[in-house]
């Protein structure tokens, strides 16, 4: 593979929706690539498709049609299973709702997606302290989600999505529940993870403050890509 | 574990719930166990009963008892080792309420038969030495503390009078499965005290025990038997031990099957009882566990999560169940007195009840699990927006 073709690569990418008798086509003919180390901004209008087409590049979705190639993979040729040990090796989720499980403790939540994985024990914990050292949480390693704040959740949220050392993150509103001064700093680490650590970030965004962290726009209506 | 720690961590998250979920598990577990145990009870003495040997009696009705001379006869027939008989004397200690079986036996051939009551010889030789002697099982002598020497006055009802008898000897078990809630006392005494009254109810016997050489020859001995007195005044019947006891059985038969339904009936509520907290439980999750899919666990991880957690769940309660089977079992035998002579939680009721547990543990899961293993991831992750 070679270093100057895309990490993702998207075409004629097709999802449409068969109610009845009505199909509704929610991304038409979608071609768009993402460069390694690139930090990407989806915008556009609620319904336009910004979380769909996020989803299919995060391979928690399949195309109608067209292809997704992902570091040279056709993702949308992937069995479930086989997509289940893709996403797990290369995708880390940040979601609007930090989706967090109540019953686990920051570490607890961390360290969940590295137990798909071979670390031992001992690689887990390290891995997990520095993932939450890195988003600044180490005092809070111990506490629920229920005692912490909604930035300090996207937080542990954002340190679970790293940890796996992902080749790409993706991050649908990470700042859609959050003040302006959290929002602020779930941004601000973003942006560390792709200028420090060189991660790929794909982003859906309302947020123009959001917007202008990224290196990239691309705006969506109405399932047609406009930048 | 982590995952261990996970599914521990669901089922207590909604304390109240799953408390009340593993009570009505512990409940209906051990309800089970205790209505099988009183099945079994009932059953009991036909399980016990030995497939070598007979029971003769007369073929109108057992009320109608058979001449004595009809010993010397069956013991004629080929194929029989032994034969002894038995007279119900239907007696009443101090009050109606306190029912225990006496039988006026031959004590010597009697005894002989019946390996499985086993007696101390000094006890034997003092009950077969006095003719108003008798002997009880350890089970009767402790619930109306009876020691040996004691007399026992009885009230007759098929025998009119009061009769007393000296305890002689307590017997035992030779195993659980065996009765030792019963009386024997001699026939002769019985038999004697009655020609003296009722000259022409003397020597008859109400059946005759028959100890068959081979237990394979049951239907042929019975049928020589039956035929010897064929045509005669008092023609007899004669069917092997365990199809005399459950004659008796056969008169509660219906009971018992609704007891058993009943017993079953039970478990399907809990199943549902169950099967609802978990679809609940999982319904509540959909975001969770599409949020682990697409983190990488695959969909059977997921389900069996919920599987974990359901059998986790009916466990708990069903293991409480379990061990509380044994002193409920053990009061109500108290309070039943000597009316069910054996009875015990057997193992294959134990083995029921964990089968029932898990039965509901998994069937509860079944429909959740295999909902949050299908259910497409952004579907799921719709669930918490
Ligand atoms: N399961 C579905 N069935 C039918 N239509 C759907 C489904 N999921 C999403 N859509 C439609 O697809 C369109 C795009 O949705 P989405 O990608 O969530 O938009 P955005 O994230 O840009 O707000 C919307 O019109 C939505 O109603
Ligand atoms: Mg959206």
């Amino acid at each position: 593979m070679s270093g100057d073709e895309p990490l993702v690569a998207i075409r004629r990418l097709s999802k449409v929706y068969v109610r009845g008798d009505q199909v509704i086509p929610v991304l038409v003919d979608i071609n768009l690539d993402v460069a390694r180390g690139d930090y990407v901004a989806l915008m556009g209008p609620s319904g336009s498709g910004k979380s769909t087409l996020l989803n299919l590049v995060a391979g928690i979705d399949k195309p109608t049609s067209g292809e997704i190639r992902v570091a040279g993979v056709d993702i949308a040729r992937l069995s479930d299973a086989d997509l289940a040990a893709w996403r797990a090796a290369h995708v880390g989720f940040v979601f609007q709702f930090y989706n967090l499980m109540p019953v686990l403790d920051a570490f607890a939540n961390v360290e969940l997606p590295l137990l798909l994985t071979s670390l031992s024990r001992r690689e887990r914990r390290e891995r997990v302290e520095t993932a939450l050292a890195l988003v600044g949480l180490t005092d809070r390693i111990e506490h629920y989600p229920n005692e912490l704040s909604g930035g300090q959740q996207q937080r542990v949220a954002i340190a679970r999505a790293l940890v796996t050392d992902p080749t790409l993150i993706v991050a649908d509103e990470p700042t859609g529940d959050l003040d302006r001064t959290t929002g602020g700093e779930v941004l601000g680490l973003l942006d560390r993870l792709n200028r420090e650590l060189g991660k790929t970030i794909l982003m859906v965004t309302h947020d123009p403050k959001a917007a202008e962290k990224a290196h990239r726009l691309i705006h969506l209506e109405k399932g047609v890509l406009a930048d | 574990m982590f995952v261990t720690l996970l599914v521990l961590r669901n089922i207590f998250r909604h304390k109240l719930r799953a408390f009340l979920t593993a009570l009505g598990i512990v409940v209906a577990i051990a309800s089970f166990g205790l209505l099988r145990t009183v099945v079994d009870a009932w059953y009991a003495g036909a399980n016990a009963s030995s497939s070598a040997r007979l029971v003769t009696r007369s073929s109108v009705s057992l009320v109608f008892a058979l001449p004595l001379t009809y010993a010397q006869k069956i013991r004629q027939v080929s194929g029989v080792a032994g034969v002894s008989w038995a007279n119900w004397f239907g007696g009443v200690y101090v009050t109606e309420r306190n029912f225990f079986p006496q039988f006026a036996v031959d004590a010597p051939t009697y005894l002989a038969m019946y390996p499985e009551f086993t007696l101390p010889d000094a006890e034997r030789k003092a009950f077969y030495t006095d003719r108003q002697g008798a002997i009880v099982g350890r089970k009767l002598a402790d619930q109306y503390g009876w020691k040996v020497g004691d007399t026992i006055p009885l009230r007759g009802t098929i025998y009119p009078g009061t009769w007393n008898f000296n305890l002689r000897g307590i017997y035992q078990g030779a195993d659980k499965t065996v009765d030792e809630s019963t009386m024997f006392f001699h026939f002769d005494f019985l038999n004697e005290s009655v020609k003296k009254v009722y000259p022409r109810r003397g020597d008859q016997a109400g059946v005759f025990i028959v100890q068959l050489r081979d237990p394979g020859q049951a239907a042929v001995v019975s049928e020589a038997i039956d035929a010897t007195f064929a045509n005669s005044l008092a023609e007899t019947l004669t069917e092997t031990e365990k199809a005399f006891q459950l004659s008796f059985v056969a008169m509660t038969e219906a009971i018992l099957l609704a007891i058993q339904a009943v017993s079953f009936v039970v478990i399907v509520i809990i199943m549902a009882v169950m099967a609802n907290t978990m679809a609940m439980t999982a319904r509540e999750r959909y975001a969770e566990y599409a949020t682990m899919k697409a983190l990488g666990f695959p969909d059977t991880y997921v389900a069996g999560l919920i599987v974990a957690e359901s059998l986790g769940l009916a466990l708990a309660g069903g293991l409480v169940g379990i061990a509380l089977t044994f002193p409920l079992a053990q009061a109500f035998a108290d309070a039943m007195g000597t009316l069910f002579p054996i009875f015990f939680v057997s193992d294959e009721t134990v083995l029921l009840q964990v089968a029932a547990t898990l039965v509901v543990g998994l069937v509860a899961a079944a429909i959740p699990a295999w909902r949050a293993a299908r259910v497409r991831i952004v579907d799921g992750l719709r669930a918490v927006a």
